[in-house]
C-alpha cells in the first residue's frame, strides 16, 4: 500500500515536476480570481441599473453560465475556435472561460451584496454631493463586500479548485504535472502528492468558511 | 461561399449534426443517469452524516468533519483521477462512470452535510426542549419539529450546490465516460468538424438551463421572509 500510494523514492523523483505544477496553479489562481472578480463587478454594477432592457439580458447571461459546465466552455474555446481560425492556447482559453464562468458567479454574489445595502445609504451619500459613481465606490461597495464576504471567499475557493481543469487543455498546473509524473513513473504516488498539496493548501480556507457559514445561518 | 455560409458550414453543419445526433442523444442519457445517481446518493449520504452528527458522539463527529473538509478542499477532477488511475494499482478497477459517480457523490455529500448541519443547528435549542417536554421522542422531535424548519433554511444553498456539482458530470469525459461532452469530443475528432461540439453545448443548455431557472423560483419561494 505504502509502496503504491506513498512511494518515497517516487515522491523524491517527481517532487520538482509536481512543485513546478504547484507554482503554476498559484500563478493561474492569482490571474483568474481577480479576472473573475472584475467580470463579476461589471455584472453587478450593470444589475444595479433597474431598467428591464438591462435586467433581463443580464439575468439570462448569468443563468446561462450557471447552467453551462465550465469544462464544456473550456473545450469549446480550446477545440472549437481553431476551426474559426482562432487558436488561443490553453492558458488564454482558461483565462477567458474563467472570466465568463466565475464572473457570473461573482456577479450574483456582488449583486446580492449591493442589494443588501439599504437605499437610504445611497440617498444620504448623494445628498452630501457625491456623484452616483462616487456613492457606489465609497459608500455602497465597501458595505456590500463586507456583507457577502463569506460567499466571496467560498466562490474563490471553488475557483482555485477549478484551475485543475487547466490540465485538460495542457496547462501545466498541479494536476497536469502530477499526471505527467504518474505516466512517467507508472505509479499513482504523484497524484496522491498533488491531492495532499491541494488539501494542505485549501483546508484552512474550508475551516474558516465552515465557521463563517454556520454563524451566518445560525444567526438568523 | 460568403463568410456566413462558411461559418454555418463549419459550426452548424447539418449533415454532420444529423450523423452524430444519435451519439449525442446517447450521451444525454448517460449524463442524466449519472446526474440523478449523484444527486440521490450524494444528498442521502449528506443527510445521513448530518443526522449522525446530531447524535453528538465526539470522536465520530471529528471523523465526519474531517471527511467533509477533505472533500470540500479537493478539486473534483483530482478525486476522479485519483480513483480512476489510482485504485487499479490495488487491483480495484472502477469504470470511468463509477469513478465519476463516486467522486461527485462524495463531494455533494460533503457540501450537503455542511448545509444540512447548519440548518439543524439553526433551529433554536428551545424548540428541541419544548418538543421533548411534550413527550416526543428524539426521533419524533427530529423528523416532526427540527427537520421541517431546517429544510426551509437549507433549500437555497442546497439547490445552488447541487446544480454546480451536477454540472461536473462533464468531468467524466477525462476518464472516458461516454456522456455528452465525451460523445461530442469524439464525434468532433472523427468528423474533423466542430458541429457535434456545438450540439453537445446546446444539449447542456437544454438540460441545465430549466434547472437553473427552476432553482431561482424555488429559492424565491422558500426564502425566509425577513
Amino acid at each position: 500500500m505504502i509502496q503504491t500510494f506513498f512511494n518515497p523514492g517516487i515522491i523524491a523523483a517527481s517532487w520538482p515536476i509536481v512543485l513546478a505544477g504547484l507554482w503554476n496553479t498559484v500563478r493561474l489562481s492569482l490571474l483568474v480570481v481577480p479576472l473573475g472578480l472584475f467580470g463579476g463587478l461589471i455584472l453587478a454594477l450593470l444589475a444595479s441599473v433597474k431598467h428591464p432592457a438591462v435586467r433581463w439580458p443580464l439575468m439570462a447571461w448569468v443563468d446561462f453560465f450557471r447552467a453551462f459546465p465550465p469544462l464544456v466552455l473550456l473545450i469549446l474555446l480550446f477545440a472549437g475556435l481553431p476551426f474559426a481560425g482562432l487558436e488561443l492556447g490553453g492558458f488564454v482559453c482558461v483565462a477567458v472561460a474563467f472570466f465568463l464562468n466565475t464572473g457570473a458567479y461573482y456577479g450574483e454574489i456582488l449583486r446580492a451584496g449591493i442589494d443588501s445595502v439599504p437605499a437610504g445609504q445611497v440617498e444620504a451619500a448623494r445628498s452630501t454631493g457625491l456623484s452616483r459613481l462616487q456613492a457606489m465606490a465609497y459608500v455602497v461597495l465597501p458595505q456590500a463586500v463586507r456583507n457577502v464576504l463569506p460567499d466571496l471567499l467560498s466562490n474563490t475557493l471553488e475557483v482555485v479548485k477549478l484551475t485543475s481543469l487547466g490540465s485538460v487543455v495542457a496547462v501545466p498546473e498541479l494536476l497536469y504535472q502530477a499526471r505527467q509524473a504518474q505516466s512517467i513513473t507508472y505509479n499513482p504516488t504523484p497524484i496522491v502528492v498533488a491531492a495532499v498539496i491541494y488539501f494542505v493548501m485549501l483546508w484552512p480556507v474550508v475551516r474558516l468558511l465552515s465557521r463563517l457559514e454556520n454563524r451566518a445561518l445560525a444567526g438568523r | 461561399m460568403s463568410r456566413w455560409d462558411r461559418f454555418v458550414d463549419t459550426f452548424l453543419n447539418g449533415k454532420v449534426m444529423l450523423k452524430y445526433l444519435p451519439d449525442i442523444l446517447s450521451g444525454v442519457v448517460v449524463t442524466i443517469e449519472l446526474a440523478l445517481l449523484i444527486v440521490v446518493t450524494g444528498l442521502a449520504a449528506g443527510l445521513a452524516l448530518a443526522l449522525l452528527r446530531s447524535l453528538g458522539v465526539r470522536p465520530l463527529n471529528w471523523l465526519i468533519i474531517f471527511v467533509v473538509d477533505l472533500f470540500r478542499s479537493l478539486p473534483p477532477l483530482v478525486i476522479i483521477v485519483l480513483i480512476y488511475f489510482g485504485l487499479p494499482s490495488v487491483e480495484i478497477s472502477p469504470s470511468g462512470f463509477v469513478s465519476t459517480w463516486l467522486s461527485l457523490a462524495f463531494v455533494l455529500m460533503a457540501f450537503s452535510e455542511e448545509i444540512f448541519w447548519a440548518g439543524i443547528t439553526s433551529v433554536a435549542k428551545g424548540q428541541w426542549e419544548a418538543a421533548r417536554s411534550t413527550g416526543l421522542s428524539f426521533g419524533q422531535t427530529l423528523t416532526n419539529v427540527v427537520l421541517p424548519q431546517a429544510f426551509r433554511l437549507t433549500i437555497p444553498p442546497l439547490t445552488n450546490r447541487t446544480i454546480a456539482i451536477t454540472k461536473g458530470t462533464a468531468l467524466g469525459t477525462v476518464v472516458a465516460v461516454t456522456e455528452i461532452l465525451g460523445q461530442a469530443s469524439s464525434a468532433m475528432s472523427n468528423s474533423y468538424n466542430p458541429s457535434p461540439l456545438m450540439m453537445g453545448a446546446a444539449a447542456y443548455v437544454v438540460l441545465f438551463f430549466p434547472v437553473v431557472v427552476a432553482a431561482r423560483w424555488v429559492e424565491a419561494k422558500f426564502a425566509w421572509k425577513r
